[in-house]
């Protein structure tokens, strides 16, 4: 369910200025300088028609995990349990469960910093990723990364990065490492609108294309980077196009549709698979609040903050899996139920775990120590003896 | 013992290394067809093949942050920028990145990858093509930063970059390349380098003269000059400018009691800023004369040659300042001093 361009100079559906799909999905954001969720993409699916009913319960169950542990994570912000910046997938969940639901778990994956969905979604317990959000020793990174830079070699997600694109270049490498040992994985690549107008994401994919690697690059394309449109910040808006420069296919899919999303991941994750060949695929998905938890997102209308409640990803399969029976509303509160526990259980595993010690302040610069290396706290003389 | 250039014992320890190591590849602007822009890696593409020689888009960073995720892998990539002006295009993989990766994962994952390019002025390349970078990244922690300064210092620098398990910014110095010195055995058979410690290339006890690269060399040869007119220049040449080892810095200052700073980038935080400070903690009793340093004159390097070779220090510069250091002790006769 996804526009797709095959190859340079072949040209991909035009944009239209009819809302396709609004009436299915009912969204529309009211902003026409915005991608809509379902604009320019081919009426979908209603959530669910190419899934079975235990693994769309699955998907219902991953994405209200993710829904309720980052409300938990907005609240636990306030309260001054989470510091620095902390960046929420709120409204991107059928993107970030889509998209997992398309790898291996030998399968990388690179992100950018909002990321704590793709952590859980990857297989990393929402008591580690928590855990990390509070700044202690037993979080996926031992408290040295936060919000943004999550890291899990096990479940085999390589980095939340905090720099718009700085991880592109490395998911390249990735890719390069994989075919340099003879292995079939693939490399996701996730990133931001805001990233397709930064060198390193066309230096990145250009070199991906030149050397037939084995990357799945997504733009997650949420309208907006920060607070500045797509429209006003990238000449093309239309992202997935930017994949014919590079001679990659692209496509373009309803990041609001989470059976869409995991179609369109898988096609371009079994090219990179099957013929080593990177793959382009934009994704059209709002979020809901602001940038940060600190963001109230001022910079839109009262039309565009109601179109967006009617563009929950969450509400939408809800309404599908009850209409078609799937999922009552008795066991979708039961689920919810269970849900909310394990995010409660989570913040107190974070909450009674401790900081990391000081002693091990300087065991992570070098992983080859040298003499010479200073250890040194600010009050601290440079030279002793 | 062997005699060998610079450039050959860089060549030749690649080699080593690449059939020491299936992990060990190379990446870089024209290191492959056209045998690299300074002939470092003259026929390796021929022996290895395309896959363990890489040529790369001249788009330094995307190909250094795609070695940077490559070594994350486990690969021992090694990048040669072809030159250290270009390194600054890469900036945000090699400070953003290669060097905050192990520590902002709690050290899940190092960055095993050597970053090698030259620097230097006195080839009347201009402003952007001139300058000496390393204090950018001698600046960052989480990055190694070497200079060695002979063939037989490369190579074993070399070796212990390529093992070491962090990201390295090995650098050259286009002066270097053709110098020539002896290897105290084969390239196989020579032992990887401490990264990290500095080496008293000549013991002395009058004065010391400290610098890096380059300036090392000139540091050497400025004790030799001295060393004619009765005067005993203790010479300290760093190899790694991080981490630094200021234990053997301090050391030699406390037992000459004076000295010279020579350095070939710009003085204004520069690295003999550094040392000088480091003497100044580590030996301030110890000194008899202030701190001198030596450096390049404050200005974006120019073409002409009359300019730029006023502007780069040099052994004569090395010379007066050694000579204003040792006067102001006194063990340098007034009159002795021309």
């Amino acid at each position: 369910m996804a526009e797709t361009t095959r190859s340079a100079g072949t040209a991909a559906p035009a944009r239209t200025s009819r809302t396709r799909g609004a009436k299915a999905s009912g969204r529309e954001t009211g902003r026409a300088a915005t991608p809509a969720p379902g604009a320019d993409v081919p009426a979908g699916s209603a959530s669910g028609s190419g899934a079975d009913a235990e693994t769309l319960i699955g998907y219902y169950r991953q994405m209200l995990l993710i829904r309720r542990f980052e409300e938990r994570a907005a609240r636990a912000y306030t309260e001054a349990k989470i510091g620095g910046y902390c960046h929420l997938n709120l409204g991107e969940e059928a993107t970030v469960v889509g998209l997992m639901a398309a790898l291996r778990p030998t399968d990388y994956l690179f992100t950018n910093y909002r990321e704590h969905g793709y952590a859980i979604a990857k297989g990393i317990t929402p008591d580690r990723v928590m855990a990390e959000l509070y700044g202690r020793s037993t979080g996926v990174s031992k408290g040295w990364g936060g919000s943004m830079h999550m890291f899990d070699k096990e479940a085999r997600l390589l980095g939340g990065y905090g720099i718009v694109g700085g991880q592109v270049p490395l998911a390249t490498g990735a890719a390069l490492a994989v075919g340099y040992k003879g292995g079939d994985d693939v490399v996701m690549c996730q990133m931001g609108d805001g990233t397709a107008a930064i060198g390193a994401f066309h230096e990145s994919l250009n070199i991906a294309g030149l050397w037939d690697l084995p990357a799945v690059f997504v733009v997650i394309n949420n309208g907006l980077g920060m607070g500045t449109t797509v429209e006003n910040s990238s000449a093309e808006p239309e992202l997935y196009k930017r994949g014919a420069a590079y001679r990659m296919e692209s496509a373009r899919v309803d990041g609001t549709d989470v059976v869409a999303v995991r179609d369109a991941a898988v096609l371009a994750v079994e090219k990179a698979r099957a013929d080593s060949r990177p793959y382009l695929l934009e994704t059209i998905s709002p979020r809901l609040k602001g940038h940060s938890v600190v963001d109230p997102a001022r910079y839109r209308s009262k039309e565009e903050r109601d179109a967006l409640k009617a563009a929950d990803p969450l509400a939408r399969i809800a309404l599908d899996l009850a209409e078609r029976g799937i999922l009552s509303h008795d066991a979708r509160d039961a689920l919810d139920a269970e849900v909310t526990a394990e995010v409660d259980a989570a913040a107190a595993f974070a909450d009674g775990s401790p900081a990391p010690d000081v002693s091990t302040l300087f065991d992570y610069t070098y992983a080859t120590p040298v003499p010479g290396e200073l250890r040194r706290l600010p009050a601290d003389p440079v030279f002793s003896s | 013992m062997a005699t060998v250039t610079y450039r050959q014992a860089l060549r030749d320890t690649l080699r080593a290394e690449m059939i020491r190591d299936e992990n060990v590849f190379l990446m870089g602007e024209e290191i492959g067809l056209f045998e690299g822009s300074y002939k470092i890696t003259e026929g390796l593409l021929k022996e290895f093949g395309p896959r363990r020689v890489r040529d790369t888009p001249i788009a330094e960073e995307g190909f250094v942050g795609a070695a940077i995720g490559a070594a994350m892998l486990g690969l021992r990539p090694v990048v040669e920028l072809m030159t250290i002006n270009f390194s600054l295009l890469a900036l945000d993989q090699i400070v953003n990145h290669a060097a905050k990766i192990y520590g902002m994962f709690g050290g899940q994952t190092s960055v095993p990858v050597v970053i090698r390019t030259p620097g230097g002025g006195g080839q009347q390349l201009g402003a952007t093509h001139s300058q000496n970078v390393e204090l950018f990244y001698s600046f960052i922690p989480g990055l190694k930063v070497v200079a060695p300064s002979t063939p037989a210092e490369a190579s074993a620098m070399l070796k212990a970059a390529i093992r070491d398990d962090d990201p390295v910014l090995f650098l050259e110095n286009l002066a270097l390349y053709n110098t020539k010195g002896e290897l105290p055995a084969g390239v196989e058979d020579l032992e990887p380098a401490q990264i990290g410690r500095a080496a008293v290339t000549r013991p002395g006890t009058d004065i010391t003269l400290i610098g890096y690269s380059r300036m090392a060399r000139v540091a050497a040869e400025v004790a030799e000059t001295l060393a004619a007119e009765g005067v005993s220049a203790e010479v300290v040449d760093l190899r790694s400018l991080r981490p630094l080892d200021r234990a053997t810095i301090v050391e030699s200052v406390r037992g000459t009691g004076c000295a010279v700073v020579a350095e070939d980038d710009w003085l204004t935080y520069g690295i003999g800023a550094e040392i000088a400070a480091t003497i100044q903690e580590g030996a301030f009793d110890w000194l008899d004369a202030p701190v001198r340093r030596v450096a390049m004159a404050e200005v974006p390097l120019p073409y002409a040659k009359s300019l730029e070779s006023a502007a780069l220090p040099s052994a004569e510069s090395l010379l007066t300042a050694a000579r204003d250091t040792l006067r102001a002790t006194g063990r340098l006769a007034l009159e002795t001093a021309s």
